[in-house]
């Protein structure tokens, strides 16, 4: 859990794949990015989706590298996908980004 | 009768066709998928219970359905040619479209904007996620799973098959809008359409230049 993120804070997604509706695209998990834009608190849609009610979660921008989302990217090194994802599926990286 | 056997030699419908047939009337009649039913089924037991009537469930269509990308382009052409509106825009992008008369109550708005060095572009790849409030409702490529999955895997490639040759310098921005957040991309100005007025470009400013998958082109 992370959610005091502030821009240019190192993430990784949580590499977890739980059933039911999940807002953290699985290609995306376990996968390193940077906090982009913190857009503030929102209900929960994992919860949500279930009629049930769930504290709000601190919503997101992850910039992820595509080279670092996939080996075999064969376009330019800056080539970047950014990805709205809740606190629960963040947590602060070591260091830097790569 | 059956439809299909329909023609000249035989038909029972009223009037003649002398020494000419015809091909048989198209049936309207497709076969819905399971979710349609489940929607129509949804519909029709929300108006008997007395929860929404049909003119509401109609007008709320007709109202969704009138909404056309002459929207985003009003917003975009005024952004070009207005500084200090820009600002807002990429400050308060719901702000700034219910300055220009398209409030967007149940979306929280992002303005992205292309520059020299940055190409944004627009997806869902959970579902199809859409500023439906600026642009209506979304082309069909936009909700299959081939964009979906391929834009944010090869994205140049996607974007080449649309058109569309980046150069290797620019920086390709895929936003996947997973959540609440909605995006509006503000595509580059052309050049050479420094003099036009924010009325004439608005007519230049596409749907797929506000999703991202194509440039503005300068009129010719």
């Amino acid at each position: 859990m992370a959610k005091d993120l502030q821009p240019g804070d190192p993430v990784r997604v949580r590499e977890d794949y739980p059933p039911g509706h999940i807002r953290t695209p699985v290609f995306i998990r376990g996968k390193r990015g940077v906090v982009t834009q913190v857009f503030g608190a929102f209900e929960n849609p994992e919860i949500t989706a279930y009629e049930l009610t769930g504290p709000k979660k601190m919503l997101y921008a992850v910039r992820f590298r595509q080279v670092d989302i996939w080996p075999d990217y064969t376009g330019p090194t800056q080539d970047t996908v950014d990805i709205d994802i809740y606190e629960h599926w963040l947590e602060k990286a070591e260091g830097r980004a790569s | 009768m059956s439809e299909t056997q329909h023609g000249a030699a035989e038909h029972d419908h009223g009037h003649d066709h002398g020494d000419h047939g015809h091909a048989p009337p198209q049936p309207d009649d497709k076969v819905h998928s399971y979710y349609q039913i489940l929607g129509q089924a949804l519909k029709e037991l929300l108006i008997e219970k007395g929860i929404v009537t049909a003119d509401e469930v109609r007008e709320a269509i007709e109202k969704r359905d009138s909404i056309t990308p002459a929207r985003g382009a009003r917003i975009v052409a005024r952004a070009w040619t207005d500084p200090i509106y820009k600002a807002l825009l990429m400050r308060d992008a719901n702000q700034a479209a219910a300055d220009m008369g398209a409030p967007t109550p149940n979306t929280h708005l992002v303005a992205v904007e292309n520059t020299d060095a940055v190409h944004n572009v627009i997806v869902c790849t959970l579902c199809s996620c859409y500023p439906r409030e600026l642009l209506g409702l979304p082309p069909s490529w936009y909700k299959s799973r081939q964009y979906r999955a391929r834009i944010v895997r090869e994205p140049r490639a996607v974007l080449r098959e649309f058109g569309t040759d980046l150069s290797d310098e620019v920086e390709i921005r895929v936003h996947d809008s997973t959540a609440d957040i909605r995006y509006l991309v503000v595509p580059l100005q052309p050049k050479g359409t420094e003099a036009m007025s924010a009325d004439e470009l608005e007519s230049l400013i596409t749907r797929d230049s506000m999703i991202g998958v194509a440039e503005v082109k300068a009129p010719t």
